[in-house]
């Protein structure tokens, strides 16, 4: 690695120059809220290892309607990271079966029956 | 070639990228409206006893740790993007503030 590595200037503002470059912009964003509720989950683990009424204060927190109104954002958020991740996967990871590239659209719907199972699993394990 | 560290870092990364894709949003669902709305309920006990079990230690590490790893890396890289990269000072609040929440998680998760 050389010592100064060369900074081409950019201006701040160029992701608003395109409609793609804005989407691409909202995309990276979305990390920021999964980092976030990563951080609200870690918190939770903390607060489960101080016992039960830590826990519960944990809960009601989180279930405040701030608490909620974070998490909705977070929400919204986590889903376009979702749906931009399945549509970039049979770019980023082309499969090829006995010789056949396989179609991206199979790649992508697997992708989203994967994501309906998990979910499914993870609501019948928390007891829905 | 010369050798790269990139894929022990790449792995996790897309490692991430995968669980929050198919894990986070099903998460934020229980936590931030299902919890709040009464429909359902996470005991103490319940969670308490997940989170003791081997197995149970190991799901939680991955959906907290990977995505937010994953995050880290992203906003570093959007960092970039936006003129911010080169320095020591975005490394170090990205992934510093990474590993202080994995560490904080790990931490908590051999104490239960």
């Amino acid at each position: 690695m050389s010592r100064r590595p060369y900074l081409r200037k950019v201006e701040r503002s160029w992701w608003l120059q395109h409609p793609r470059y804005v989407a691409y912009m909202i995309r990276e964003l979305t990390s920021l809220f999964v980092g976030l509720y990563c951080a609200l989950l870690a918190i939770g683990l903390v607060r489960l290892s101080q016992g039960a009424a830590a826990w519960d204060g944990f809960v009601a927190a989180f279930s405040s309607p701030p608490g909620v109104a974070f998490q909705l954002l977070c929400l919204v958020f986590a889903i376009y990271h979702s749906v931009t991740w399945f549509a970039l996967t049979p770019k980023a990871m082309p499969l090829v079966v006995k010789g056949e590239p396989v179609p991206g659209t199979v790649i992508v719907g697997a992708h989203y029956v994967a994501w309906a199972a998990v979910s499914a699993i993870v609501l019948i394990a928390a007891g829905v | 070639m010369a050798r790269s560290n990139k894929p022990i870092l790449w792995l996790p990364f897309a490692g991430g990228g995968l669980v929050a894709a198919l894990v986070t949003p099903v998460l934020i669902l229980i936590t931030g409206v299902l919890v709040p709305l009464g429909v359902m309920h996470l005991h103490y006990e319940t969670i308490a006893a997940f989170a003791h079990n081997p197995v149970g230690k190991l799901i939680l590490f991955g959906v907290v740790a990977l995505p937010a790893w994953h995050a880290a890396h992203r906003l570093r890289m959007t960092a970039h993007d936006l003129g911010l990269g080169g320095g020591i000072t975005v490394k170090a609040a990205c992934y510093g503030t990474t590993w202080l929440l994995i560490l904080a998680a790990t931490g908590a998760l051999i104490a239960i």
